[in-house]
């Protein structure tokens, strides 16, 4: 069921119950409807949906950076046990940059143009770890080592509208692992990238994780990133979780859930036979018009009468797989 | 006989910078590519490569300084009669920002068809239903403004909009770029149909190589305003010949995850 996901003291994160409600004037509508999902220290899970899924909203939660029109209505987001949410926000601010730290999509528009590099890098260590101004200086030419930037003693006094997107995006991640977090949001921050450098960025965020042991949250549309950095995944689709499971490409290989088997069979693939793509019929419901039961429900192959009632239950399918779906694509041996 | 649309050497220089940064740039280098009839090409690159240059220099939309653009065999430069501009239409990246918010469906598709005189006055409300059948939206649409349309809905309003003055040759510039997965393997696919429905012509440009894969016939690939290699698409993502064909190639994650990540970091640019 939903919120049954046990409090396990292992974990890095645990989101629970997540609820998020978008204020459209007249109304609110809830964006995100119950998501839960957790992750173990040096995890690297992928939060996967399309437009309206409510996958960035809920990274945005974790982080405390929700727009104004926008508000957590319900359940727990815990940090290594403790609720982010409980206190009026004074634990996020705490961890905000130190224990949890965030990758934009647009490092164009998240760095500030008219700051050298090399003094956005150091912000953190200053302002956390009280650093006097040397130190900053030679712990940020470090950091720059450390993510790739080449020539980092000339680069520390670039603006950002001196470097490549490629770059500026690895003057973000230097900045975003200063003070060594314990765990890296990450919002499609390869989309805006040629394909060249995102293959780049992937295999840095994958040397960080070795090399920091960070627990990683990445949000994206694209399955087949996913597929290439993380370890698990969960699947949005009309801000619920369609389907989870702790081995990706055991879900990739097999999906249960009819959307993530339309989602694959909708995505172009770089290798395998050259078929027509198979298009899922009708949108995504805006948030004001989710259909009762099952989101996917008239879209979805599979639907029966009972799938547009209630809420559809989350359940445990198979080892270290979990999905929302009545007529689940269970493979033979298998019951719901 | 000649193909329906091609480029022969085109080059177009951009000058840029001031003083002593000032420098050219060949945004296109002696191209040479070319569409049938029927045809899908695809022609991908990385930002900066020059596709969005090369595709509107086919339109018209840009001046080129080399080379020659044909249609039908026939001398194509920026300056180009309504006849011209009418056989070779494009399709934009960005359905939020081509269509106009405060014109209903049926004007949009109402305004081409009249400047171009193509139907009489008691014609067009049948050609903009015939139109909104051709990319599979539904008739009632044609009343309603793009504010409440979807991503998907919207580039099919800007295909209609297209094919309303019946093109030969349709140039789409990452024409599925900004749609959600769901949606894009749709417009993907009308496409395929149109071309075999109408016969048209497609250039596809794009920078994702796998929707590339799965829709064109043929793929050129552009780096630094040169066709490095231009083959059909099964050849091409199976054998690349050119070294940057490869590297492009081996960078698209993939989704069964075969490709491991090796975990030192590669130097950035």
């Amino acid at each position: 069921m939903t919120g049954a996901v046990a409090h396990d003291p292992g974990s890095l994160l645990e989101v629970i119950d997540l609820r998020i409600a978008v204020d459209l004037g007249d109304r609110e509508v809830a964006a995100v409807d119950g998501v839960s999902f957790t992750l173990a220290p040096g995890e690297a899970r992928g939060l996967v949906g399309e437009s309206g899924s409510g996958k960035s909203l809920t990274l945005r939660a974790i982080m405390g950076l929700l727009p104004g029109n926008v508000r957590v209505t319900g359940g727990q987001i815990l940090f290594r046990g403790r609720d982010l949410l409980a206190d009026g926000g004074q634990l996020q601010q705490q961890v905000r940059g130190r224990g949890i730290t965030m990758i934009f999509q647009e490092p164009a528009v998240a760095l500030n143009p008219v700051m050298r590099v090399g003094e956005q890098i150091s912000d953190g260590l200053v302002q956390h770890r009280g650093l006097g101004r040397r130190e900053a200086r030679a712990q940020a030419v470090r950091l720059m080592d450390l993510v790739g930037i080449p020539d980092p003693e000339r680069r520390i006094n670039a603006y950002p509208h001196e470097l490549s997107g490629g770059l500026r995006q690895r003057v973000m991640i230097a900045a975003g692992v200063a003070c060594e977090p314990d765990l890296i949001l990450c919002d499609e921050p390869t989309t805006a990238l040629d394909v060249t450098v995102q293959d780049q960025i992937l295999r840095l965020f994958a040397h960080l994780r070795d090399e920091l042991g960070a627990g990683l949250l990445y949000v994206t549309h694209d399955l087949a990133v996913v597929a290439q950095l993380c370890d698990s995944v969960t699947v949005l689709y009309s801000g619920q979780v369609m389907e989870e499971g702790d081995d990706l490409r055991s879900v990739f290989a097999r999906p249960f859930h009819p959307y993530t088997d339309a989602l694959i069979g909708a995505t172009p693939r770089i290798d395998g036979p050259i078929t027509r793509l198979q298009a899922i019929p009708g949108t995504a419901p805006a948030l004001q018009d989710r259909p009762s039961g099952c989101p996917f429900h008239d879209r979805c192959p599979r639907a029966t009468e009972e799938c547009a009632e209630g809420r559809i239950p989350f359940a445990e399918l198979d080892r270290g797989r979990r999905s929302a779906c009545l007529h689940p694509l269970l493979p033979a041996g298998l019951v719901r | 006989m000649s193909p329906l649309v091609e480029a022969v050497g085109v080059s177009q220089t951009f000058r840029t910078g001031h003083g002593r940064t000032a420098h050219t740039v060949h945004a296109l280098d002696r191209v040479n590519l070319q569409v049938d009839r029927g045809e899908i090409v695809g022609l991908v690159g990385e930002s900066g490569s020059g596709k969005s240059t090369l595709a509107r220099v086919i339109c018209g939309l840009q001046a080129y300084d080399g080379g020659e653009v044909r249609l039908d065999g026939q001398l194509l430069t920026v300056r180009r009669s309504r006849e011209q501009r009418r056989r070779i239409q494009l399709v934009f990246q960005d359905p939020y920002a081509s269509l106009d918010p405060r014109m209903t469906i049926r004007q949009t598709l109402a305004e081409m068809i009249t400047v171009h005189r193509l139907v009489p006055k008691d014609r067009l409300r049948a050609r903009c239903l015939e139109l909104m059948e051709l990319v599979q939206l539904p008739a009632s649409l044609l009343d309603a403004r793009p504010a409440g349309m979807s991503g998907g809905q919207r580039q099919r309003v800007a295909i209609a909009r297209a094919l309303s003055v019946n093109p030969e040759v349709l140039v789409a510039d990452e024409a599925v770029a900004a749609l959600d997965v769901s949606v894009q393997a749709g417009v993907i696919n009308l496409l395929d149909d149109l071309r075999r429905e109408l016969g048209l012509a497609i250039l596809f440009i794009a920078h994702d190589l796998a929707v590339v894969r799965s829709l064109c016939d043929r793929v050129s690939v552009i780096y630094r305003g040169r066709i490095v290699e231009e083959r059909p698409t099964a050849e091409l993502f199976s054998d690349p010949a050119d070294d940057y064909t490869r590297r492009l190639l081996s960078a698209v994650p993939r989704l069964d995850g075969a490709r491991t990540l090796p975990t030192t970091p590669a130097r950035g640019q």
